[in-house]
């Protein structure tokens, strides 16, 4: 199946191809199966391959098509799905020592509705444990390498996921999102990355990080095949009381659509502290939107410089009790030195989580306990407001923003790994998103003189995915 | 000094983690920084601001949540499936009664 060209496929030509028999779906997921073994050495962003799940969703899809039904938007569409979220009997891990064979009783909903779509699931990637980090230097099964630069990071936590799709290895990817672990990686590895609404995907089998802020969004190389895959994925799951009951509409369809005329707004707080090469490169993507006829104005969202703060008391407090459920006795691992309960617990936990994951758990643990926790985390639910407060004025104002996705692009591996405060610091820009819960991404925006890629990042209005992908598209289309 | 080693050692015990005297060192370290940081917040004036527990919508969404009628549910053969000690259909655990 070499004339299958796997690595540059994109969602339209893989239903062309399908409908007019160039390829089958099972030769699809063949080639794409063989093309992520061969290339996955290169980058770590696969830990697990589920080749039979693979083909019999192929085939399923073939069956389909022989027999003249409609076999799904997404037929035949390899997808790779990040490690935190459930794939029922293929292993799970969370990046995690402490789930190293779990083996999940039940599929999450937006890996059911892929599979509903057509989607053929090639395996599950790698991330930082338990979604924590912003460099996929955290995962207890080694790090991803950047397939722009392989001594340099894809980004965290979804980096395996952006790795995946930059690498061609998956046509798109899950990823998931609570301080910017699906924008961030997307902007080192060139490729979009979107984090919906909060509430847009149902997070039922995504394994809890910090559940008031917790997403789930694809990654993709184009704007239409992540518009496809959140399409597929979005809506009301009676499985997620937290999921919204917001009618969702059709992505693709507003990709063409004129933006003259729509507002964008520049915080000013976003472009002070930034690489020279990140601001140029944002600042040209957003000449090609005012030269599309979108006006551009200055705006100011004053809470920005608190958002980190904020961020690392809510995150870290809810972490700490999601994942107290990890005590050795109902998943995989369990210390053999233990002789209590009390130090079954310990133990297992103790040797367990990685150096970020106890540095959470500890901080969360704190910032809750008795006699801190009005002075951190009410303040901080109270500064939460605040920020979300910023962006509901701007958008009286402005009908999106736009900003960088980061400070600077791709770092070394090792670069940061010692001094945790200046990574959470690198988080600043996309922190802000996930607090106030609003629909943001990162678009590929050029590169830098080294070659590194570089995301621009569009926030909207609650639930207006619509419009922030009217932008994308649009922006996309000039650009090429 | 935001925290001591001390405080770390309680906060440990809280939170169910066995940690190193390394590691206890160097937690002491990180959270200072990190707890310095986040000092900030206390130059914002907070006072009659309502504290965002949970993202609220803007639109008159309401919250609806499904009946609560039995379905089938996990089977305790595999919930106990990923268990590192199961048996008789129960989790297994060290004795924690004495008899």
């Amino acid at each position: 199946m070499s004339e299958v060209p796997v690595g540059t496929l994109d969602i339209r030509t893989i239903q062309s191809g399908l409908r007019t028999r160039r390829f089958s779906a099972v030769e699809l997921a063949q080639a794409a199966l063989a093309h992520a073994e061969a290339e996955n050495p290169k980058t770590n962003a696969y830990l697990e391959l589920c080749g039979e799940r693979a083909l019999g969703a192929a085939r399923r899809v073939d069956e389909a098509l022989a027999a003249g039904r409609e076999p799904g938007p997404l037929a035949g569409v390899p997808v790779a799905v990040k490690d935190v979220i459930t794939t029922r009997g293929v292993r799970t891990t969370c990046g995690s020592r402490l789930l190293a064979n779990f083996r999940p009783p039940y599929d999450a909903t937006a890996v059911r509705r892929l599979e509903d779509a057509g989607a053929v699931i090639l395996g599950k990637t790698n991330c930082d444990e338990f979604a924590m980090g912003s460099s996929n230097e955290n995962s207890a099964y080694g790090p991803v390498r950047n397939p722009h630069d392989l001594e340099r990071v894809p980004g965290g936590s979804s980096g395996g996921s952006a790795a995946a799709v930059a690498q061609g290895t998956a046509v798109a990817a899950l990823g998931s999102d609570t301080g910017g672990s699906i924008r961030q990686p997307a902007s080192f590895c060139g490729v979009v990355g979107v984090t919906p609404s909060y509430g847009r995907v149902s997070r039922y089998g995504l394994v809890a990080f910090a559940s008031s802020l917790d997403h789930i969004g694809p990654l993709a190389r184009s704007v239409y095949d992540a518009a496809l895959v959140l399409e597929v994925i979005a809506g009301r799951d009676e499985m997620d009381a937290t999921s919204a009951q917001v009618a969702t509409s059709s992505y693709t369809s507003v990709l063409d659509d004129d933006i003259r005329g729509l507002r964008i707004g520049l915080p000013k707080e976003y472009f002070t502290d930034l690489a020279s090469e990140t601001g140029e490169l944002v600042m040209k993507g957003v000449a090609v939107l005012e030269g599309l006829g979108a006006e551009v104005r200055p705006i100011s969202l004053p809470h920005t410089d608190y958002a980190v703060a904020c961020y690392y008391i809510i995150a870290t407090a809810e972490a700490s009790s999601n994942l107290a459920r990890y005590d050795g006795v109902r998943y995989t691992t369990r210390s053999a030195q233990a002789d209590s309960l009390q130090s079954m617990y310990r133990l297992t936990r103790g040797s367990g989580f990685g150096t970020e994951c106890k540095r959470r758990i500890m901080l969360g643990t704190y910032v809750l306990s008795h006699g801190y926790y009005d002075a951190y985390y009410l303040k901080a639910q109270k500064v939460r407001t605040l920020i979300a407060r910023d962006f509901e004025k701007a958008f009286a104002e402005v009908d999106a923003i736009i900003a960088p996705v980061s400070p600077s692009p791709a770092f070394r591996l090792g670069e940061k790994t010692n001094d945790p405060m200046e990574m959470y610091l690198s988080d600043i820009y996309t922190i802000t998103g996930d607090l106030a819960g609003i629909p943001c991404m990162s678009v590929p925006c050029g590169f830098t003189a080294a070659g590194l890629p570089v995301g621009m990042q569009i926030l909207a209005r609650h639930f207006d995915e619509s419009g922030m992908f009217r932008l994308a598209g649009a922006y996309e289309r000039a650009s090429r | 000094m935001k925290i001591t080693e001390r405080e770390v050692t309680y906060v440990a015990q809280l939170g169910n983690l066995e940690l190193t005297e390394d590691e206890t060192r160097r937690m002491a370290v990180d959270l200072n920084d990190i707890l310095s940081h986040i000092d900030k917040l206390n130059e914002l004036d907070t006072a009659g601001v309502e504290p965002m527990r949970q993202v609220v919508y803007g639109g008159g969404e309401a919250l609806e949540l499904r009946a609560d009628e039995p379905r089938p549910v996990l089977g305790a053969e595999e919930a106990l499936a990923n268990a590192p000690l199961a048996g008789s259909g129960h989790f297994k655990v060290p004795r924690v009664i004495e008899r």
